[in-house]
């Protein structure tokens, strides 16, 4: 409608300038996309109803008839009552009996402040470095120092703690420590894969960084992980041992670099061939053409993509558990071993699923709020 | 062919190209092009799509590199070695056809970019100097904005400035208002008129037959990779040698 017919009809007819609440609003939503005709209305009724029983079954095991505590026996919890209401209702009682054990593994119980330490630490570094106005060259220090910190407090030794060895720690900071700096340090790697890839005056680097992608791209996680617990202490010389937590991490890194690569490729190819070379014609290095020019904007694209990815091997780390690692997935499966909990594995899953996915939620989150900031410096 | 000395020609010239061959493959692009590009001198090059214009200028900063001849450039020649061209891509200054902004820095920040990393300059200096050159392609207003804010016309304002902001002693324009529209033209042409009447050594790929009259000592014509003919504007426009820059006026005067 152009503006001189809404100028005109605007004295005469006020009413049709408003639309009726019957043609905006939820009510108009429902009628136009749920209820358009005959059919799609008795689909929409059949699917709310399924969607309501499954809902309502859910909250009657989870909440209803869930059982909160089990009275203590002779030899700990007694879980008859779990036991019997199986099928029924939920057991929550195993996650306040377990949930020490989940999320810390083996770590000697009066310890684990530390490793609760250290997922605080962890949290409070990713709020950290989520703030743009933090992206300075000090933040790497912070890294560093975190690591360290995290280094001390999970080991001991040093500082009047008790020395733990590495096969005593388990759950949530493991995960976190795999992810964490598996990420950490495979990004870097990866960008510098990717850049290597298209060196054009380099040919060796770049066959190197093509063999190496797809090297690791060609064989599966769990064969790269079993290589680095398994094989890879073959070759070191005698009396040489690598802890085995580094092993998988290394494992880890290489393979979610290889993968990285990739979707910074995209980045860079996406790049107009224009910016490299208004960036060469004022005279910058190539250093500097790439880390002012090219890796600001290549990145940018690709966060969509580079954040699918972080979810993926956040996730992946669960796979850890082959080689014995105790990462948050294996000392749930673990807690529940215990004859008195067998069977409870529908309430642990839960618990695990909650955790994971308020990582990869934040993740996620996050990343669509660094498009949007760094959309709007684009085209506003 | 009249004009192909320098105005001064006591001083070495500008822009020096002998015997310059370049292919691409087996495209035989540059065919045994000589230019001479004197002090202050304006230089236009026009000639028919595939001519090989933006070869030949790309190749004065290297951004192509020749694989035959000379090419020396404020008497310094272009090899590989890195030394040689840092010192060049410091003294030319180019303009592309599309612009080639960095969308991610604001217009400010654009201009400062190279003077603050390649000359070293301290930020507020840089600054001061881009308000400069801002001013004088008149749109100090919109430094900080994005370059995805601005107009076709106000962006390659900007990328002049920018260039600018190097101070360079050679600019080479590449068709800077061929993907510009019509109202747009103008005010970039009145820049670069600016600019040529400081002194300042252009060599303009361009088709704006009005500019060229205006400020270029002399027009160059390219045809297949040659420089088919070069001299005055009145010279080129008013009586034509050759039969090939005969058809090629008669074209873009019957395109406009
Ligand atoms: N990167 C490249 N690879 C292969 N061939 C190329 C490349 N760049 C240009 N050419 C070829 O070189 C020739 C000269 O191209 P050039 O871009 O210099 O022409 P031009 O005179 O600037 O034309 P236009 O007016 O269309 O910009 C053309 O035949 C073109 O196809
Ligand atoms: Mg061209």
């Amino acid at each position: 409608m152009g503006s001189s017919t809404t100028a005109a009809t605007a004295g005469a007819t006020p009413a049709r300038q408003r639309p009726s609440a019957a043609r905006i609003g939820p009510a108009a939503w429902l009628r136009a996309n749920l209820f358009g005709s005959w059919a799609s209305s008795a689909a929409t009724l059949v699917l709310l109803y399924l969607i309501l029983r499954a809902g309502w079954s859910f909250i009657d095991w989870a909440v209803i008839r869930a059982i909160w505590q089990v009275p203590a026996g002779a030899h700990g919890p007694d879980t008859t009552i779990c036991r019997q209401a199986q099928g029924i209702g939920a057991c929550w009682a195993v996650v306040g009996e377990k949930y020490r054990f989940i999320l810390f593994g083996f770590y000697p119980y009066a310890e684990q402040w530390r490793p609760a330490l250290v997922v605080a630490l962890f949290i409070a570094l990713f709020i950290v470095s989520g703030v743009r106005r933090f992206w300075r060259r000090e933040l790497a220090l912070l890294w560093i120092a975190t690591l360290v910190a995290i280094g001390v407090l999970m080991w001991g030794g040093v500082l009047g703690l008790s020395y733990v060895p590495q096969n005593q720690w388990g759950g949530l900071p493991i995960t976190l420590i795999l992810a964490t700096f598996g990420l950490a340090l495979a990004f870097p790697l990866a960008v510098a894969v990717a850049l290597g890839r298209r060196a054009t005056s380099l040919p060796a680097v770049r066959l190197l960084c093509v063999i190496y992608v797809e090297l690791i791209r060609g064989v599966p996680l769990i064969t790269l992980l079993f290589m680095a617990s398994v094989m890879f202490p073959l070759f070191l010389p005698q009396g040489v041992d690598i802890d085995k937590l580094l092993r998988a991490q290394v494992a880890f890194i290489l393979f979610a670099a290889a993968y990285l690569a990739e979707v910074v490729r995209g980045g860079l190819q996406a790049l107009p061939k224009g910016q490299s070379e208004a960036a060469d014609a004022l005279g910058l290095s190539y250093w500097q053409k790439t880390r002012l020019i090219i890796l600001p904007q290549a990145l940018r694209l690709v966060i969509p993509p580079l954040v699918n990815t972080f979810i993926g091997f956040f996730k992946d780390t669960s796979l850890v558990l082959i080689i014995g690692i105790f990462d948050l997935m294996k000392s749930g499966t673990v807690a529940i071993a215990e004859p008195a909990w067998q069977g409870l594995s529908s309430e642990i899953y839960i618990l695990l699923a909650v955790i994971y996915f308020a990582f990869c939620f934040s993740m996620s989150k996050y990343s669509r709020n660094l498009e949007r900031t760094f959309g709007r410096a684009r085209n506003r | 062919m009249s004009a192909t000395v320098p105005p001064s020609s006591d001083e070495p010239p500008a822009i020096l190209l002998e015997h310059v061959n370049k292919w691409y493959g087996s495209i035989h692009v540059l065919r045994d092009v000589n230019l001479s590009v004197g002090r202050s001198e304006r230089v236009v090059v026009c000639g028919p799509s595939g001519s090989g214009k933006s070869t030949m200028i790309r190749c004065i900063n290297r951004l192509e590199a020749h694989q035959e001849g000379r090419i020396v450039v404020d008497g310094t020649e272009l090899t590989d070695d890195l030394r040689s061209l840092d010192t060049i891509r410091r003294e030319v200054g180019m303009v592309f056809q599309n612009f080639n902004l960095f969308p991610h820095l604001t217009i400010l920040e654009n201009c400062t970019l190279a003077p603050i990393w390649v000359r070293k300059m301290p930020k507020a200096e840089a600054e001061a100097l881009a308000m400069d050159y801002l001013i004088r392609v008149r749109i100090p207003e919109q430094a900080n904005k994005y370059p995805g804010q601005l107009s076709g016309g106000q962006q390659q304002r900007v990328a002049i400035a920018r260039a600018l902001c190097m101070r360079p002693k050679i600019m080479l324009f590449d068709e800077p208002t061929s993907a510009l529209d019509p109202e747009m033209i103008k005010e970039v042409l009145d820049t670069m008129v600016g600019l040529a009447e400081t002194g300042m050594t252009m060599v303009c790929v361009t088709h704006e037959m009005g500019f060229a009259r205006q400020v270029a000592d002399r027009v160059v014509f390219m045809d297949r990779g040659e420089i088919v003919e070069s001299g005055t504007p009145a010279e080129m426009f008013g009586n034509p040698q050759t039969d090939r820059l005969k058809l090629f006026l008669s074209q873009i005067l019957r395109g406009h």
